[in-house]
């Protein structure tokens, strides 16, 4: 644990002397992640978290604090840095906006905890600094220990009022993590915050466990198992850790996909050694087949409207994009036909994207295409880039990347501007999975 | 290469020479008697008789012999078997016609480039294609299963070129 620390100063120094920030998980538990901003926005807009009243600064749960943290991950703001703060305003009629015109931040959140009729709450306001406009004044309620929860609802919230996209930091992040040498390694299924915090052990085996993905109602993962020395297709509910196997039919169980509505799952089935991808219902178990082909047909992902799905095969030599839609005659069309690599769709919220793993130049990266120009814009630049996966408001992906030897997960925006690394403190982590937005 | 030089030498003798594969296993250790007992006892096949703990006795050590020949190493993105390697098949081949109740698991695997999931598939493959080499030799079907894992079991950690020629494989494992 020393090491680790002394590494993270070590990161920390460099990063500050380039103007950048960092940020870094501490908690209990296996696979801790820390953020390494590794390239920052130029244009990142200034915005000012002043420690909010009724809270001691420091510590996991301060939550101005987390909101900064917050509004740094997403790339498109500069958070002051607290120690530059001339005054500490916890309410409006405290605020000098001269002194933040100086500190040249564009926008002020300020807030303090409040207990009306013995529910905690925090109330908060967002200014523009230029003209001492309130842009946004309200109350989030804090549940039992739930500081952290509330910040980054309030970070939703003044996301939202800024850029006009809903915020996604109230949202979870779910992964595998794999510690030891081949061939004797321990595989977890993890979930954690989206900024790395909270990590929690969901299952774990000395067989590989791959391919999680979450219900559309957030309260489940699908994933694959090989714990019975064969894979097989689990889904677990997070709240109470009950397990249901719903596939272990023989030869590959894989690459389970829910639909929007949450009936039924996309999955890939073996028989010969022929891959194709089926519809699983969920209450039934009724199989319909979808793809045909002698080819590895897998990866499946739905389209938002549920009515497509498109996935990689090999078909025409390599593995490529197609889609197929679901009603008619299930005739699957060539999507992608830049580079000679394009696997594991997925598609944007909207469905106007499609993130896939591409070979570009000798690496394999994260792309996105444009569903309506079949534009392909490549946004990373690894060796070995996988596993994108898109943020419930589409401004973000998180995808999985190997550097020094170690596999870490890396976000970035979907224009990428704006990259950044979660690393493992311990093992390899990879195939990050973004959870959708909470139910409220 | 870290071959032994005894190894090295036997690899010679099979034709091996010049080889850009990795190197197969170190040949395994005939089993103590004792052990070949407890697997008398335990395939539940047997019995106490001297005859059948001879005949055991002899498949096991069958076993052993092939069991320094048991993997079979892929090309990048191929499932087509080198033919460097067509005489690992034939010697699982032999020993599992010779041996009908012998029972072989294929276990595909890759190296970790290109997504998971389409490694699972292109490890099945190489499974599939083991499987009917060794059919086409006479082994029955049923004495087969195949298990893909894809990149998720590398041989080896690293990622160069070396270790993704280690991890390309199918092993042939007797439960």
């Amino acid at each position: 644990m020393l090491l680790v620390l002394q590494g993270i100063g070590r990161v920390a120094a460099r990063l500050v002397a380039f103007g950048l920030g960092s940020l870094f998980v501490a908690q209990a538990g296996h696979a801790q992640l820390r953020l390494d901003i590794t390239e920052g926005v130029r244009d990142a807009v200034p915005v000012a978290v002043v420690p909010f009243g009724g809270q001691a600064e420091g510590g996991p749960n301060d939550m101005a604090a987390v909101i900064s943290g917050d509004l740094r991950l997403s790339g498109r703001f500069a958070p002051l840095d607290r120690q530059d703060m001339v005054a500490r305003p916890t309410s409006g009629s405290e605020v000098r906006f001269q002194d933040w015109r100086l500190l040249k931040s564009d926008y002020l959140v300020i807030g303090r905890l409040t207990s009306a009729g013995g529910a905690n709450a925090v109330a908060f306001e967002l200014f523009n600094v230029q003209t001492g406009q309130s842009l946004l004044a309200e109350s989030v309620q804090i549940v039992g220990q739930g500081q952290r929860a509330a910040a980054h609802r309030i970070a939703d919230l003044v996301f939202e009022r800024l850029t006009g996209i809903p915020g996604a930091f109230s949202t979870r992040i779910a992964y595998v993590s794999v510690d030891g040498t081949p061939p004797k390694q321990r595989h977890r299924l993890m979930v954690a915050d989206a900024d790395g915090y909270n990590p929690r052990t969901i299952t774990e085996s000395t067989e590989p466990i791959m391919s999680p993905t979450w219900s559309p109602d957030g309260q489940s993962l699908a994933y694959v198992s090989f714990e019975t020395k064969t894979s097989a297709i689990y889904v677990q509910r997070l709240a109470t850790g009950e397990r249901r196997r719903v596939s272990a039919r023989a030869g590959i169980n894989g690459a389970p996909a829910f639909s929007p509505d949450g009936q039924r799952l996309a999955v890939t089935l073996s028989r010969d050694g022929n891959l194709d991808i089926y519809l699983l219902e969920l209450t039934t178990q009724v199989l319909t087949r979808i793809t045909t082909d002698e080819a590895i047909d897998t990866e499946a992902a739905w389209s938002p409207d549920g009515r497509s799905l498109y996935f990689t095969s090999d078909r025409a030599g390599n593995a490529q994009v197609y889609r197929v839609d679901l009603d008619g005659a299930k005739q699957a069309q060539r999507v992608t036909f830049t580079n000679g690599y394009n696997a594991r769709p997925r598609v944007s919220p909207g469905g106007n994207e499609l993130a896939m793993v591409t070979l570009d130049r000798g690496g394999y990266r994260i792309a996105v295409m444009d569903l309506k120009t079949r534009a392909l814009r490549v946004l990373t630049g690894g060796r070995q880039d996988e596993s994108p996966s898109f943020a419930p408001n589409g401004a973000t992906l998180i995808y999985a990347s190997e550097s020094r030897g170690q596999g870490d997960l890396a976000l970035v925006s979907s224009d990428g501007r704006y990259q950044e690394r979660l690393r493992s403190d311990s093992g390899d982590v990879r195939e990050p999975a973004w959870s959708p937005f909470p139910q409220r | 290469m870290k071959f032994s030089h005894v190894l090295a030498v036997a690899l010679l003798a099979v034709g091996l020479a010049a080889c850009t594969k990795p190197k197969q296993t170190k040949p395994v250790e005939p089993p103590p008697a004792a052990a070949e007992t407890g697997g008398a006892t335990t395939s539940g096949t047997g019995t106490d008789t001297a005859g059948a703990t001879t005949k055991l006795t002899a498949q096991q050590q069958a076993l052993a012999a092939i069991k320094s020949r048991n993997i079979v190493y892929f090309d990048f993105d191929s499932s087509e078997i080198p033919s460097e390697y067509l005489n690992v098949v034939s010697a699982n081949a032999g020993y599992l016609v010779k041996y009908p109740s012998a029972r072989v698991r294929l276990e595909g695997h890759t190296d970790e480039r290109g997504s998971r999931e389409y490694n699972i598939g292109l490890g099945e493959r190489r499974a599939q294609t083991v499987r009917k080499a060794l059919m086409a030799q006479g082994v029955a079907d049923a004495q087969i299963v195949t298990v893909s894992y894809g990149e998720e079991r590398p041989a080896v950690a690293g990622h160069d070129e070396a270790a993704f020629a280690q991890n390309r494989r199918v092993e042939f494992a007797y439960p």
